[in-house]
């Protein structure tokens, strides 16, 4: 095992009164990449922060290489920060803005000026040394906060949600650079994010937070494959929850039917959250197995459809590449590796089925049916809030107000859909 | 096209407001600063101005001093502001500004009452048995003045410039190794560095072309341009023509002045890295 590089013991932070993390405990080691996974306001902001020493916990230790450090400044600490903002000196060039720390080192201009044009090398922006960084894009200006961490040659890199200020395409990209950077320098990376995804394809290890409070501690494939507790489950990907009784060791009762399982040791006759994944799930014809359901929507997203799908009232979600249509009947296979039983918690029954996911969307076209009418009913009022929200018409009923014969025929449409 | 000609047509009450109370006034002051008494052209005046170069040199000092002043003064003030929570802010700011809502020559006055040799700072000395403290028609006195009457121009653009200084970036500071002192050094005062500008030019400015608080602190002795150029008009020495060449110099100097404030401004923000 490597060695513990931060330890966080029992570390608790209140803000107001309000307490963000409580009894937190968390060991990362040397050269590790640890990402803090959760929703936001679940503490893994405040993790980071206290770190980075900006965070005085209330109560609780934090340990560099064994040393407390918990009373140490942030300036004092061979950790730096990659903040959400980048946080770049606006003052200072590209150039100066990475050798802020070396300088702050007292290093010569020689080592200086090399380790700039290395860094710059290093998050391809050679040739950008002396841009301003209003001139510079928000991946750029990203590349330069990462350089000027990396400029300061620190044990720990922290990074605090870098990516989500950037667009999707820029996001992906930057994922894998982060990942091999980070293979390449062997610097210990805790990263900080909400986004499941970004969180499964680049650490290592995947720290899972909610209300202040670790979940669960693992591999992105433990997560995935073995949530511990329905929030879990919930959070990383797509899943379907069902109250199931754990009969004996390697047998469920699931959906009104009793299915084979690789789990144990529940004891007899126990309540548990069984996790069903939508991809595991294969679509068979009614007949050939026990659990058979209506269509009730299908979605195409591109490498698979989302079928959701109503099994005696509850809506299970399928992803398959079959494609079937909203009223079908089909059955349901599973196979015992597909089913994955987790002990009941304080997050039981909050995650359920689908059938919210399809409510909601119901409510909305209700919503906007309403709105439909409510334009009818005061039509002149209706014409105007049309105009607007048109350009074309816009500009139009600026000159002629409601003789535009564009939003004349907008606004009927609308009343015909009802 | 509409949209142009519509801004023309909503200018123009500035323009010729600006044509009538600015423009036109300058080129007054040109005229008479140009001519004698019967209307002839003469560079006798602005030759003259050369005589009061006393004066001049005395009114900058005094306005560099109290400039100096009002920002060692001023910048710790705008900067705890700064820190404070949104609601003391407010009740701080609203503190600066109070003697602002009190006239101007009252203010003064008040002082006067304040420092005269028997006023109330001297009485309150005497009646604990201290000696006595020559304050009125002093140079230090018209400095108080200064500084007293104009700091608040001098706080608020430094507060405004330092609640805009993002909190991230002190932090970076700090992450990257700096020192409370060091952050200070090298992040707060240059992102600072226009409201320092405006600040000292607006202190500086009308610091430096006063005439009530010289008059009414600094006695006979105290002599600033704004008393020369009070005098030629309504004065003793009734001079238009050599009160309007000394206003031309007095706006040429501050002229000047304020293009090496603003030409400090430009090098921070190109180079600053230089300065480090």
């Amino acid at each position: 095992m490597k060695n513990t590089i931060i330890s966080l013991k029992d570390i608790t932070v209140s803000y107001d009164g309000e307490q963000v993390l409580g009894g937190f405990n968390l060991d990362i080691h040397d050269g590790e990449f640890v990402t803090l996974l959760g929703p936001s306001g679940c503490g893994k902001t405040t993790a980071l922060r206290t770190i980075a020493g900006f965070i005085k916990p209330d109560k609780g230790d934090v340990f560099f290489y064994e040393k407390n450090i918990t009373n140490l400044p942030p300036h004092k600490r061979e950790v730096n920060t990659i903040f959400q903002k980048y946080a770049l000196f606006p003052h200072l060039n590209v150039y100066e803005n990475i050798a802020f720390g070396m300088r702050l080192k007292g290093r010569g201009e020689k080592e200086i000026k090399q380790t700039v044009h290395e860094m710059l090398a290093r998050v391809n922006l050679t040739g950008y040394a002396h841009r301003g960084i209003s001139q510079l894009s928000g991946g750029q200006q990203q590349r330069v906060a990462i350089a000027r961490a990396l400029a300061n040659e620190p044990k720990v890199l922290l990074l605090d949600e870098p990516l989500g200020a950037l667009d999707l395409k820029l996001r992906k990209d930057m994922q894998v650079e982060l990942k091999k950077l980070q293979q390449q320098t062997a610097i210990t990376f805790v990263f900080v994010t909400h986004d499941q995804e970004e969180a499964l394809s680049m650490s290592d290890t995947v720290v899972v937070m909610d209300g202040g409070v670790i979940q669960q501690i693992g591999t992105p494939t433990d997560i995935y494959n073995e949530p511990k507790n329905a929030f879990v489950a919930d959070f990383i990907g797509e899943s379907n929850i069902l109250d199931g009784i754990m009969l004996d060791d390697y047998s469920v009762k699931v959906a009104g039917h009793v299915f084979r399982c690789l789990d144990s040791g529940f004891g007899k006759n126990t309540p548990v959250d069984v996790v069903i994944r939508p991809e595991d799930i294969k679509v068979v014809k009614p007949d050939s197995t026990l659990i058979t359901g209506d269509v009730t929507s299908v979605t195409f997203k591109g490498v698979h459809y989302e079928i959701i799908v109503d099994v005696a009232g509850f809506k299970w979600m399928i992803q398959s590449t079959e494609c079937r249509r909203a009223g079908d009947r089909i059955g349901l296979s599973l196979t015992p590796n597909d089913i994955h039983v987790m002990q009941k918690s304080e997050y039981s029954g909050m995650f359920g089925d689908y059938s919210t996911f399809s409510d909601e969307m119901g409510e909305d076209i209700i919503a906007s049916d309403e709105a439909n009418a409510l334009e009818n009913a005061y039509s002149a009022d209706g014409k105007d809030i049309l105009a607007e929200t048109n350009p074309a018409g816009g500009a139009n009923a600026g000159n002629e107000p409601g003789a535009s014969p564009d939003t004349g025929i907008r606004a009927k449409g609308d009343g015909d859909e009802i | 096209m509409a949209m142009k000609s519509d801004s023309k047509l909503l200018s123009a009450p500035y323009t010729v407001w600006m044509t009538i109370f600015i423009i036109l006034p300058m080129l007054l002051v040109g005229y008479f600063a140009f001519t004698d008494k019967s209307g002839s052209f003469t560079l006798e005046n602005l030759l003259s101005v050369g005589q009061y170069s006393n004066v001049f040199l005395r009114s900058i000092w005094l306005g560099a001093v109290a400039t100096a002043v009002s920002l060692a003064l001023g910048y710790p003030l705008a900067y705890m502001i700064a820190k404070m929570s949104t609601g003391r802010q407010n009740v701080m700011v609203m503190l600066v500004m109070l003697p602002m809502w009190m006239n101007f020559l009252l203010r003064t006055y008040a002082w006067m009452t304040l420092l005269e040799d028997n006023g109330l700072i001297n009485s309150t000395l005497a009646a604990i048995g201290l000696p006595r403290v020559h304050m009125i028609n002093t140079a230090g006195a018209v400095v108080l003045g200064m500084v007293y009457n104009y700091i608040p121009y001098m706080i608020l653009p430094l507060y405004s410039v330092l609640t805009k200084i993002d909190r991230s970036v002190i932090e970076a500071a700090q992450d990257l190794g700096a020192s409370r002192r060091k952050v200070f050094l090298k992040v707060v005062v240059p992102l600072s560095m226009p409201g320092i500008i405006s600040g000292v030019t607006m202190v500086f400015v009308p610091a430096v072309s006063t005439f009530i608080i010289s008059k009414m602190l600094g006695g006979g002795g105290n002599l600033l341009i704004g008393d020369l150029i009070d005098m030629q008009f309504l004065g003793s020495a009734y001079n238009p023509n050599l009160g309007s060449a000394v206003s031309l110099v007095l706006m040429v100097i501050i002229l000047i002045c304020m293009g090496i404030m603003n030409q400090f401004d430009d090098g921070e923000e190109a180079g600053g890295g230089m300065l480090l």
